[in-house]
């Protein structure tokens, strides 16, 4: 008699495991797997895939490397290998005074002084995706829902909603008016997740926006804050980009705003803040959560323990940024070359006749192909976006990924790569085009 | 006000006709006023209410009194002396040394050749669960701290911003809101933090005693596992930790086997948290679940190890925790989830050059145990001069101390004032063992790595003040 063999039941894991709500399988990454499989090399691979969804600030590098060089005491070398033994041990949750102190006063300087931050309110995190996922727990209950202006960051379906159990319903914004957020369209959102029977906890919006480069201008931060207090929901404001705009006088902060109203109303706002964009350090996963609420305050600073900062680099960066001289200089050049960057890249693609929505913030460019679509749809997007990577061999993100409701935008970043290979990308859209033209 | 009218058609009469319409009126108005007020001053969700309530638990209670008042030989001599953080302060001077002999190559790097050289090349986005040449070098210290018997896999590595996000995510990997873990007690408090707060899963404690000298008794985790069935409760998993925390002792042998056993049988995860393991000061013999899988033909599917580096080389600091796990699905989600706690960049090109001068390792392990030993011989000594009795232990860098000798009843109520006397009158902060729900009350952990020699001797002292205020009072 043949014995049978059972096979052991294999051993169960939750459904978080096994969720697709990590979004890796969406359009936005499989365009970074074309680039890892191919990447673009001046030397080496000059017909490979040039990355252009990245959001990645490496135009002020030079920089920091020098102030590294020159401060050899922010990296516990020489001298100034003193004090490490207790950094070596510090985990406590508050962070480095010193560097909760130099954060809060960068911030203030890139906002050219105009709103004031109380190190005592700033909260750290390791990164702004960990920030805006401990902001979700902290102040919105599973199943409820943050409104989001699209387009918005693809990050956010992962980051808001993955482990949280949090929802996002968007808040329509299109090119009629240079998809500005609008009251109507606020209450619009806030009906739709009524009429789901889904509770909203509040609007989280990104201020510059990313994907479109833009600034929000404080006529609709005050409509923003008005509709939340008649709401009385939360408001989030991720400034990441706040230390990119081009021109210093055009950014308002919503802590501005708020200052201007002394308060009034506050304990809604929360401000979240990185390194990653402005600085250009995404890899030392250095972010902040800023609130005017000090519940909010205690709760996610007790959170933020499953995300501290490393204490050696809240030391370095405390060395670097409490030097007023530096940040003074990095804030103005890197704006000034982020400025060229994207006048470059608005000039190259206006030549081979694209237009961009006009930004002035930010590490990318909000580009319009949809005269170029074959059908005015999603479906047309992803064609055009396909024969982009396959054949441009440049890898833009589309509007789709960033749920825009118009086909036929895509972003373009410029800032990850040398002014070299920015060139080079521009001559094969030139190239591209002057084909269709024929 | 539909609740007013089945009210109003119960309560008959005229009396009844006036009560029935006020009471559910009033009823109405209070719940309506109530949830009005809730509204307008809640501003975390409920799911973060109970974290924005104080901390109550002993643990952090004394944490926090210690750092307001904190012992200094010279500054502040009538401070508290810290017993209640598993810190080892003793080989700090080791990495220092090494630093400054080393570190010019070490962080950042000249030149901007090969990208990871220069700044190039530890500022831009890094795979969030570490960098390959780290996850090599971790798995080399791995081998290292259990002694080069056993090689850790680098590719079932995923290094976190330290073990406290590294537990957490392996329970949202494994387990739903809802599900359950069988904990043996007595266990380290941070658990009931980390393990549940987000992720809606609970603990059940299995209970040890010391007749048995705390080792889990595998009649114990039945019948746990028995009572949540019975519940109707999912348990997911166990989580052991080994060396033990607060205990110290180490789990045999047998005992693992028994456990992975019981394991397969329910068909459910095994996590062995073992961040104590290169802190082992006793000659005792160590059985990492690494072994065990290594050795015998168990089912590796379903076992997971913790570790970090904040107790074996004293970074707590630098957040680096290490899921080591057997499961490439769990892997695969655990990868993806390490983008909310990743290590930090110029912390992972420090450690790369640290843990891969094996030589200076070597020397550092074996440095390390004998320091802590020599604290820990030290402390168990001055327990005895003053009669208090102990749990002998191999490993960790605390002493789990019998003080019901010093109470004049046997419950936790008296255990919780002699915690308190000796917080806030011997000024001395140790851990009592009902927050780390120990069964049986008058345990203590203390530690001892963060004190001089000459320090020890003081909290002994102030101990035993108390140990004599007990007996004079009784």
């Amino acid at each position: 008699m043949a014995k049978e063999i059972e096979a052991a039941p294999s051993v169960q894991l939750s459904s978080i495991a096994v969720s697709e709500t990590h979004g890796e399988n969406s359009p936005y990454f499989a365009g970074w797997k074309a680039y890892d499989e191919n990447p673009y090399n001046e030397a080496s691979n000059p017909s490979g895939v040039i990355q252009m969804g990245l959001a990645e600030n490496q135009v002020s590098f030079d920089l920091l490397e020098e102030y590294l060089e020159t401060h050899p005491e922010a990296s516990f070398r020489g001298r100034g290998a003193t004090g490490f033994r207790e950094n070596a041990l510090f985990q406590d949750y508050h962070g480095l005074p010193t560097f909760r102190k130099a954060m809060a006063s960068f911030m203030e300087e890139i906002r050219g002084g105009r709103a004031k931050f109380d190190p005592r309110r700033v909260v750290l995190t390791a990164g702004a995706t960990a920030a805006n996922e401990l902001l979700t727990f902290v102040l919105a209950d599973r199943g409820t829902a943050w409104l989001v202006p699209t387009p918005y960051y693809p990050g956010f379906d992962r980051d808001l909603r993955w482990r949280t159990g949090v929802n996002i319903v968007p808040i329509n914004c299109d090119s009629s008016n240079n998809f500005q957020i609008t009251t109507p369209a606020l209450e619009a959102a806030y009906e739709l997740a009524e009429s789901m029977n889904i509770r909203v906890s509040g609007v989280l919006i990104t201020n510059p926006s990313n994907p479109l480069g833009v600034t929000i201008s404080r006529s609709v931060l005050e409509d923003i804050l008005d509709f939340i207090t008649r709401k009385n929901i939360h408001l989030v404001s991720d400034e990441i980009y706040s230390g990119s705009v081009f021109s210093s006088s055009e950014f308002v902060s919503v802590a501005e705003v708020l200052e201007a109203r002394e308060y009034k109303g506050s304990e809604r706002v929360h401000i979240v803040y990185s390194l990653s964009k402005d600085l250009g350090l995404p890899g030392f996963r250095v972010g902040t959560i800023y609130s005017y609420n000090d519940e909010v305050v205690t709760t996610a600073r007790r959170m933020s323990s499953f995300t501290l900062i490393s204490s050696q680099t809240q030391h370095l960066l405390a060395c670097m940024l409490s030097d007023k001289k530096f940040t003074k200089n990095y804030i103005e050049v890197n704006r000034t070359r982020l400025r060229k960057r994207y006048e470059r890249i608005i000039e190259g693609l206006r030549s081979a006749g694209i237009e961009c929505l006009k930004g002035n913030a930010g590490l990318f460019c909000w580009m319009n192909l949809s005269p170029l679509l074959e059908k005015p749809t999603k479906e047309g997007e992803l064609d055009l976006w396909r024969t982009m990577v396959h054949e441009l061999k440049l890898n833009i993100s589309p509007g789709s990924s960033c749920h825009c409701s118009e086909p036929g935008w895509f972003r373009v970043c410029f800032a990850n790569m040398s002014e070299h290979t920015l060139e080079v990308a521009l001559e094969r859209i030139h190239k591209y085009m002057e084909q269709r033209r024929t | 006000m539909r609740l007013v009218v089945p009210l109003r058609g119960i309560v008959g009469g005229r009396g009844g006709l006036i009560l029935g319409t006020f009471v559910p009126c009033a009823l109405f108005c209070y719940l309506h006023i109530r949830r009005l007020r809730f509204l307008a001053t809640r501003r975390v969700s409920e799911r973060a209410e109970p974290i924005a309530k104080a901390e109550e638990s002993p643990y952090y209670v004394g944490l926090g009194r210690v750092s307001q008042d904190p012992f200094d030989e010279v500054a502040n001599p009538n401070g508290i002396i810290q017993l209640g953080l598993s810190e080892n302060r003793l080989c700090l001077d080791l990495i220092e040394e090494w630093l400054s002999e080393n570190l010019n190559g070490a962080m950042i790097g000249h030149g901007s050749d090969k990208g990871h050289l220069g700044i190039g090349g530890i500022t831009g986005y890094q795979p969030h669960d570490g960098v390959t040449e780290l996850k090599e070098a971790m798995a080399g210290f791995m081998s290292q701290v259990m002694g080069g018997e056993i090689s850790f896999d680098p590719s079932r590595i995923v290094l976190t911003a330290g073990a406290t996000p590294a537990i957490e995510i392996l329970c949202f990997c494994l387990a739903d809101p809802g599900d359950a873990f069988l904990v043996p007690t007595p266990y380290y408090p941070g658990f009931d933090r980390d393990m549940t707060w987000r992720t809606g899963v609970e603990l059940i404690p299995v209970h040890c005693h010391s007749a048995n000298n705390f080792i889990l008794s595998i009649a114990a985790l039945q019948q746990a596992f028995n009572q949540a069935r019975k519940r109707g409760q999912r348990v997911q998993g166990i989580l052991i930790s080994n060396p033990s925390n607060p205990v110290g002792n180490l789990l045999p042998q047998k005992t693992l086997h028994d456990i992975l056993d019981f394991a397969r049988k329910k068909n459910i995860h095994i996590i062995s948290d073992e961040i104590f393991a290169g802190s082992i000061h006793g000659n005792e013999e160590f059985f990492s679940l690494a072994k065990i899988l290594d050795a015998e033909n168990f089912d590796k599917s379903r076992a997971h190890i913790l570790y970090g580096l904040s107790k074996d080389l004293s970074l707590a600091g630098f957040r680096v925790g290490v899921i080591y796990s057997y499961n490439d699905d769990v892997l695969a989600a655990a990868k993806k989830l390490t983008r909310f706690s990743s290590v930090s960049a110029p912390t992972q090109r420090l450690l790369i050059s640290l843990l891969s001068d094996t030589s200076f390792i070597g020397r550092y392990l074996e440095t390390n145990r004998k320091r802590i030993r020599k604290m820990y011989d030290i402390f168990v000594s001055g327990l005895k001069e003053i009669g208090v009795k102990y749990v002998d232990s191999s490993g960790g860098l605390y002493c789990w101390v019998d003080m019901s000798g010093l109470m004049h009843s046997h419950n936790v109520k008296e255990e919780l004032e002699l915690w308190d006397k000796l917080l806030n009158v011997a000024k001395v902060n140790a851990t009592p063992g009902s927050a780390c729900h120990s069964i049986e009350p008058g345990w203590f952990r203390c530690c001892f790595t963060t004190l001089s020699e000459g320090n020890i001797r003081i909290a002994i002292e102030r101990i035993r003040k108390v140990a004599e205020m007990r007996k004079s009072s009784r």
